[in-house]
């Protein structure tokens, strides 16, 4: 018995329709938990008073849009190397959530910088590099919707996954290069989770545990979906035929 | 691998525009941005290092839909693939034949548009190095990207979409380079830098490209 064994599309939907529910309560759960607790039961920040909660929004935002992409980066891995349908499924399945994951993040800090920093939007690299993930996502997105054979799609998807995930490091040092040169913004970048007191702390975790949550329920659902629907079209292929 | 080269070469050539439209679009992207932002030389001679480099990867964008799509029409392409030259090599040619005939023109032409921009003197030789190391890195990535696009019908759209993230870290490297050597620092690091993006490009991508060759040729 391996974990290879449920990921076989049958047992993948025997074993997620009792687990999905619960992964969606839980998720709703922390949320709320996490949520009214970081915004209604924690003292303001003595310099960015009460602005500063938005941050159990926007930091577990910013962490699953990375997370989500290196989970597709996972999942075309295995794709490449085992010809697993539902790992190209789920992979195909986590990219729009991941640019909604990367849309909150930009907005919340963009909220969040207005009375902060003044400004909506700087060249930080911190910002700038969400920006080129944004437009990574979109291009995966848009190659997938591109290709009508859906193994081609998922073949060609992989290899641009594996090939931006490299550009995607690559500009991430690069607009720190960048930005040094310009001897700007070096005072932007808060090294958030360090400076982070216990009382910021344990409702942010909260709020993390429940994105993650939310993210795998979210998986788990549009894998399903995706399951569904090419079942749909090969029993319309084989109802042509017939 | 030479002969290909050849091949493509002459044949970008008598077919008219292989040459020319890279660089008739670089010519007219800059001679538009003074009257853009206004004739003072003071902001023309900051801008330009970025406005150079922007205008010769756009310029480099503008052709690469023609590196695959054409063989991929008249049935060359498969031929290719199944020649004894390995696919991995035609990809690399490709690419190669591309900067001769877009990266290379443009390097050639980028002081004499400096010119126009008022760049600052010191730069001139730091941009012909720059755009020299890293005009190959933007052959090579868009090559890649053609062979994501080369089986759709309406890939250009796509293909830009594809390319541009891509080349971010190589406009940050090679524009850097040319502010620095135009504010008198040393430019060395990015120049560094930028080499070593195209030495990977060209180290791995070429795999990439066939790769993604073969899935569509399948």
């Amino acid at each position: 018995m391996s974990m290879w064994e449920y990921a076989n599309p049958k047992r993948f939907m025997g074993w997620t329709r009792p687990v999905l529910p619960w992964t969606f309560a839980l998720a709703g759960v922390c949320l709320l938990v996490g949520l009214v607790w970081g915004f209604f039961f924690t003292p303001d920040d003595f310099r960015q008073g009460s602005t500063v909660k938005i941050i159990y929004l926007h930091v577990p935002a910013a962490l699953m849009a990375i997370n989500a992409w290196i989970m597709m980066l996972v999942a075309s891995l295995i794709w490449v190397v085992r010809r697993h349908h539902v790992s190209a499924l789920a992979a195909r399945a986590a990219a729009p959530i991941g640019v909604v994951f990367t849309l909150i993040a930009l907005f919340t800090g963009g909220i969040w910088g207005q009375p902060m920093w003044g400004t909506y939007w700087a060249w930080d690299p911190r910002l700038t590099s969400f920006l080129i993930l944004f437009l990574f996502y979109l291009g995966y997105i848009a190659l997938w919707e591109a290709i009508e054979d859906p193994d081609t799609a998922a073949d060609l998807t992989s290899v641009l996954c594996m090939v931006g995930s490299v550009f995607a490091i690559l500009s991430r040092y690069a607009v720190l290069f960048w930005n040094q040169g310009l001897h700007q913004g070096a005072s932007l970048s808060l090294d958030k989770e360090e400076n982070v007191a216990d009382v910021f702390w344990f409702p942010l975790l909260v709020c993390i545990t429940g994105f993650v949550l939310l993210f795998i329920a979210l998986v788990l659902m549009r894998t399903r979906t995706e399951i569904r629907a090419r079942r749909i079209r090969a029993l319309e292929a084989r109802a042509r035929r017939a | 691998m030479i002969a290909l080269l050849l091949r493509d070469l002459r044949l970008a050539i008598r077919a008219g525009g292989g040459f020319g439209l890279g660089l008739a679009f670089f010519l007219i992207v800059v001679v538009l941005v003074p009257f853009g932002v206004g004739p003072e030389t003071e902001l023309l001679s900051r801008i330009a290092p970025g406005i150079l480099w922007v205008a010769s990867l756009l310029a480099a964008l503008l052709s690469l839909d023609r590196i695959f799509a054409l063989d991929y029409e008249d049935g060359s392409l498969a031929l290719l693939a199944t020649s004894p030259l390995p696919l991995e090599g035609a990809a690399m040619v490709k690419a190669l034949a591309h900067w001769i005939t877009t990266g290379l023109p443009l390097t050639l032409a980028a002081p004499a548009l400096g010119f126009l921009l008022s760049l600052a003197p010191e730069a001139y030789a730091y941009l012909l190095i720059s755009l020299l190391i890293g005009t190959p890195a933007l052959s090579m990535i868009g090559t890649f990207g053609a062979a994501l696009t080369v089986g759709l019908r309406r890939g250009g759209l796509l293909l830009s979409l594809l390319v541009l993230p891509l080349y971010v870290p190589t406009l940050i490297f090679g524009a850097e380079a040319v502010r620095r050597g135009a504010d008198g620092l040393d430019p060395t690091g990015a120049l560094m830098l930028m080499a070593g993006i195209t030495a990977g490009s060209f180290a791995l991508l070429p795999f990439a490209t066939a790769a993604v060759l073969r899935i569509n040729l399948r």
